[in-house]
């Protein structure tokens, strides 16, 4: 299903449709204003960025969760940031396949945990992103975002956000 | 009545168009209207963790239910976006379930209702999870992912209640009383109910969902000694709402009524 698309017209229709490579570069400058630690790429929420034929640039993104207030946010920066190539850029959220928290890229795991979040596990296999230890105890598996939910660290005695597995 | 369809309608047996017009409404109202109730008590739970948790079952609610009226404008293809499908309606043209018609109550309201709903919607959601109707598939498994910890929120706090005597069982209890006579709507059958069946967009009619689902909480009813819900009178189980879904239906649409033509 594509939930909706938006469309924009290259400025300069003249130049060079850029590479796919260049395209995944350019979209791993972009993240999620929730989880501004890393990329729409390491988060795994690029589903598709294709170069089509005609030099237009086609990208799907998957939310998190469905009723995630930042994808429309992360669309409209994706886009910005496309345009910069000057070939015509359309932008869809899609539910073709389930966004999972599978999805999130080694780099991007390392990246969440040294920002002090724990990146997604079972609720008994979560550890402190801070000291790395599994003595933790769930606080409430609601957090201030709808991806993530509350820790507490029994050793080092920090409160902490884990990714929920999903 | 349009004589184009639109072409998501185009691939669907003409007979199952209607009823799964009726399907998709049902289940958009049904979550829009229990994450706006849930949404009632941001900033006034009883304790700090629920009010965020409330509110990020609000929020996926609302989530839900978004994804579900554009997928309903999209079927539609008459140009009416979901936002006018949300909020465009008089009280009486909305299709949620009765259960979710009884004001916000007290806490343990609140959670006999969420009980109720998540394990019904869980029920639905499976009848639906290898429909022939790919967009609904797609998102309900992804939406199914996410009501696993709705479920989970529900039935922890229902034991906690449930397991104290005193103020929290007998409240909890005087909920489920309350509750009883529209427990069981969300499976009150929709209309054109079989060619949905016959066209694999739902696996089973309502009936045989709602015989799943008793079968899911009956152990944990008898495990904490909890009344029940008894077969109710379906007939009219999404048709008829009473006076605090129009006290609700004014505070949702206020906003939008004070200047329609609002861009957002």
């Amino acid at each position: 299903m594509t939930a909706s698309v938006s469309t924009r017209a290259g400025t300069s229709a003249g130049a060079p449709p850029p590479t796919h490579a260049a395209v995944l570069a350019s979209l791993s400058e972009v993240s999620d204003p929730e989880i501004p630690a890393i990329s729409i790429v390491d988060l795994g929420i690029v589903h598709r960025a294709e170069v089509g034929q005609d030099g237009a640039i086609r990208v799907d993104l998957l939310p998190t969760f469905v009723g995630c207030p930042a994808i429309e946010v992360i669309r409209s920066a994706v886009s910005d940031r496309l345009e910069a190539f000057g070939r015509p850029v359309e932008v869809s959220v899609s539910f073709e396949v389930p966004w999972t928290s599978d999805r999130i890229s080694p780099q991007g795991r390392e990246r969440l945990r040294g920002s002090g979040f724990a990146p997604p596990a079972e609720i008994d296999a979560v550890r402190c992103p801070y000291c790395d230890s599994s003595r933790v105890a769930i606080d409430s598996i609601f957090g201030p975002t709808l991806c993530r939910s509350l820790f507490y660290c029994r050793d080092c005695r920090q409160p902490f956000e884990a990714f929920k597995p999903i | 009545m349009t004589t184009t369809r639109s072409a998501l309608a185009a691939g669907i047996d003409p007979a199952a168009e209607a009823a799964l017009d009726g399907l998709l409404l049902s289940m958009a109202d049904d979550e829009f209207v229990i994450g706006f109730s849930d949404s009632e008590w941001t900033g006034i739970a009883p304790i700090l963790e629920e009010d965020v948790a409330m509110s990020s079952l609000a929020q996926d609610e609302l989530g839900h239910a978004r994804a579900l009226y554009e997928l309903l404008s999209e079927l539609r293809g008459d140009g009416r976006t979901a936002d006018a499908i949300a909020y465009d309606r008089e009280p009486a043209d909305y299709r949620h379930a009765r259960l979710l018609d009884h004001g916000r109550g007290d806490w343990a309201m609140t959670i006999a209702r969420r009980y109720l709903y998540d394990t019904a919607d869980g029920a639905r959601l499976e009848g639906v999870a290898a429909s022939s109707f790919a967009p609904l598939r797609e998102l309900v498994d992804k939406i199914r992912r996410e009501e696993r910890y709705h479920v989970m929120h529900a039935t922890t706090w229902l034991e906690r209640l449930a397991r104290r005597e005193g103020q929290p069982r007998d409240r909890l209890l005087a909920a489920l009383v309350e509750l009883a006579p529209d427990a069981a709507t969300v499976f009150t059958p929709l209309e054109g109910e079989a060619a949905l069946v016959e066209a694999g967009i739902m696996a089973e009619p309502m009936a045989a969902l709602e015989a799943r689902w008793r079968a899911t909480i009956t152990p944990i009813f008898v495990g904490l000694d909890l009344p029940m819900p008894p077969a109710g009178n379906l007939a009219t189980g999404r048709t008829t709402h009473g006076e605090p879904f129009r006290w609700l239906w004014g505070e949702f649409t206020s906003v939008r009524r004070s200047d329609p033509e609002a861009i957002w």
